[in-house]
């Protein structure tokens, strides 16, 4: 749910990065995070376990600029995607605008990446909204890896319906803004028909 | 989309702002401040200067989407009010009309009785601002100031 402020002239939205555990979640936020001038960024905050798996969410504040005088600011989160950490994923879903889906590439995920999905859709059905509808972008991430699938496989299992996808590698940041660029652009174009 | 827009207009802020601030004096706080349950940073007021408001907003949120999410395994109400005790800051946190979050942050100079009593006292003012601003962005004609931007002023968002 975006937030119009009219007095301190902004509008806030929040972008949700969704998939399986150690898809690459946390580093696209990383990523993102180095490569972005600190005036146009906040802290990032990791709520993580010891082994540096997310517990609960991340959390990274950034500016992308100004429309007609309204600064935009994207308030992006990651869910965990450990499967056992579903009460917290519905909680960081609570008001999201944009939906952002991290597949892992490796053969041996291609089953976690569908449950993922599976699991998005049915978490976002309980409040109300459904992946049709909402501004939604895949991402295959690890593309750098010997034992990733062929774009079009996974395609096939992750994104029947077609959305804008990316080819990825987190690490490196092959793809991570154009990721979030495109997501950014279908929940301003979503603001404009009245949200 | 199915949840209805959160907006702020001029007339209600200044509301909440002198609400906020009249807090900070009379419950004798550091830091005052109000998010919405999405984790946005709705006003502030106090020694903000050396806070991270922004950080602030989205761990309280999450704090209180937490113990909410408890409550509801439990069967229980949301928990409208939270209190967390440190050597030198106290943190006070107060669901308001189970739609905005009150935050105060405190230390020696005041006390938990002086707070709780003031916090009262501005959530039920809190709630008839909140009320009110809800009707408004109910009423039709309140029109998104982006129902006009072109495609061009999106992609040049992204132009740097
Ligand atoms: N080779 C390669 N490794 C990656 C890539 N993206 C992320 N990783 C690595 O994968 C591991 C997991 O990445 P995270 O970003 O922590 O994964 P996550 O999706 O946040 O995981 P959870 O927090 O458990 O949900 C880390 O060791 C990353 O360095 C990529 O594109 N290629
Ligand atoms: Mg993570």
């Amino acid at each position: 749910m975006s937030f119009i402020n009219y007095m301190a002239r902004e509008i806030n939205c929040k972008i949700v990065y969704y998939g399986p555990g150690l898809c690459g979640k946390t580093t696209n936020l990383q990523f993102i995070y180095e490569r972005t001038n600190p005036d146009a960024k906040g802290k990032m905050i990791s709520l993580a376990t010891e082994t540096e798996r997310t517990l609960f969410f991340d959390f990274l504040p950034l500016s992308l600029g100004e429309i007609r005088g309204f600064k935009t600011r994207f308030h992006l989160y990651t869910v965990p995607g450990q499967v056992f950490y579903d009460a917290s994923r519905k909680l960081i879903l609570k008001g999201v605008d944009g939906v952002i889906f991290v597949a892992d590439s490796q053969v041996e995920r291609l089953e976690a990446n569908q449950e993922s999905v599976d699991n998005l859709r049915t978490n976002l059905a309980e409040q109300g909204y459904s992946l049709e509808k909402i501004p939604y972008v895949i991402q295959y991430n690890k593309r750098d890896l010997p034992n990733a699938l062929p774009v079009e496989e996974l395609r096939a299992v992750i994104n029947p319906q077609g959305v804008p996808d990316f080819e990825a590698n987190a690490r490196s940041g092959m793809g991570v803004f154009e990721t979030l660029k495109a997501v950014s652009k279908l929940v301003l174009n979503e603001l404009r028909r009245g949200g | 989309m199915v949840n209805p827009q959160m907006v702020m207009y001029e007339e209600e802020f200044n509301q909440i702002q002198a609400v906020v601030d009249r807090l900070v004096r009379e419950a004798n706080a550091k830091v005052v401040f109000i998010v919405d349950k999405n984790g946005q940073l709705i006003a502030a007021s106090g020694e903000v200067e050396n806070i991270d408001t922004t950080s602030l907003a989205s761990l309280t949120a999450g704090n209180i989407a937490a113990t909410g999410g408890i409550a509801k395994l439990l069967r229980e109400n949301e928990f409208a009010t939270q209190f967390h005790e440190g050597e030198k800051a106290n943190i006070h946190i107060q669901l308001v009309g189970n739609r905005v979050i009150l935050v105060v942050i405190f230390d020696s100079k005041s006390s938990l009785g002086l707070v709780r009593l003031r916090v009262r006292k501005a959530s039920d003012e809190l709630n008839r601002i909140f009320e009110a601003l809800l009707s408004k962005v109910a009423e039709p004609g309140s029109d998104s100031p982006f129902a006009e931007i072109t495609d061009e002023d999106i992609d040049n968002l992204f132009n740097d």
